[in-house]
């Protein structure tokens, strides 16, 4: 999986988080993952279609879920799996929405589905064109893991790599 | 969260807004920003369909829209309100903020966009500035920005 298609991700999600929780973020660990996505808490999957094509998942441990949801009511204590699922669902779709604006910039044209709440224990397997590639960024309130699957189109691959320029 | 001059209309009723996005998490926080604001609810949708009737039915001073949403996109739904409702004072609210999203929204009718996440301060400067003379809408302005600045 190329750099270019994972870095919009990692600097979309420290700039989200860093504003979401008023603090600094920090990566953690940064591994490729060739197996099944298994869940850590509270997820969300966003699919991603076009020049572009795979998925984001935004995984949270059911803990860091409540206190990060408890933090963007502004201070409130929540209670519940929706609140937890509805906080995570929105901090993937600010981190895509924004990362989509980057990549979009440099000239891949894609368009993202509305975030799907991922729950299934088997979790989404990768494969030669997908592998994933999973990082975890501290904050205050927990860890967030963002697993990233993507490829480009072969049509778009074959593109670039016949015309370096048009990067 | 930061204080601010109450928006009002001219009737120096509070501006009556319809937020819509399909989060429900997004509509609470924009909810509350909102009525620190000044401003009350007219409606809420969590897509463009629902948008579409809810304007219809609460003809609200200020539509908050999502661009991406299940059964109808955001920009779609502009572009039926301001086909109706020439008038209408939409601002788009999305994580999605690249050029070419922000135009086909602005070229369909909508006034503003704010990308997420959004901070308060910055919003309400937008609504300041839609609810003022300079949006440029060629109606009679039903709503006219607060006292100050922002405290």
């Amino acid at each position: 999986m190329k750099i270019e298609l994972i870095q919009p991700f990692i600097n979309a999600a420290d700039a989200v988080f860093s504003e979401a929780f008023q603090s600094p973020t920090k990566i953690g660990d940064m591994t490729m993952d060739e197996e099944s996505y298994r869940l850590k808490g509270v997820a969300a999957l966003i699919r991603i279609e076009g020049e572009i094509e795979g998925r984001v998942i935004l995984d949270v441990g059911r803990e860091a879920a409540r206190k990060m949801a408890s933090h963007l009511s502004g201070g409130e204590a929540v209670e519940g799996e929706q609140i937890e699922t509805e906080a995570v669902c929105e901090l993937a779709n600010m981190v895509i929405g924004n990362s989509v604006t980057l990549l979009n910039d440099k000239g891949f044209k894609f368009k993202i589905h509305p975030p799907e709440i991922h729950t299934s224990q088997e979790g989404i397997g990768s494969n030669r064109d997908t592998e994933a590639m999973v990082l975890s960024m501290e904050t205050p309130y927990g860890d967030i893991y963002l697993n990233i699957a993507m490829h480009y189109l072969h049509r778009r691959r074959q593109e670039r790599e016949t015309s370096p320029a048009a990067d | 969260m930061a204080q601010f001059a109450a928006l009002l209309r001219k009737d120096n009723q509070p501006v009556r807004y319809l937020v819509v996005d399909d989060s429900v998490f997004a509509r609470k926080n924009i909810i509350k920003m909102i009525e620190t604001f000044g401003g009350e609810v007219a409606g809420e949708a969590g897509d463009g369909l629902t948008a579409i009737a809810e304007f219809n039915r609460a003809l609200p001073d200020i539509v908050l829209m999502d661009i991406t949403m299940p059964q109808m996109e955001g920009i779609e739904a502009v572009e039926r309100i301001i086909r109706q409702h020439p008038q209408a004072r939409i601002i788009m609210v999305s994580s999605v903020g690249y050029q070419e999203n922000i135009l086909a929204a602005l070229q369909k009718g909508a006034k503003h966009f704010v990308q997420k996440p959004v901070k308060p301060e910055g919003l309400y400067e937008i609504l300041r500035y839609v609810l003022s003379d300079e949006a440029g809408s060629s109606q009679p302005l039903p709503v006219s920005a607060g006292k100050d600045d922002v405290q």
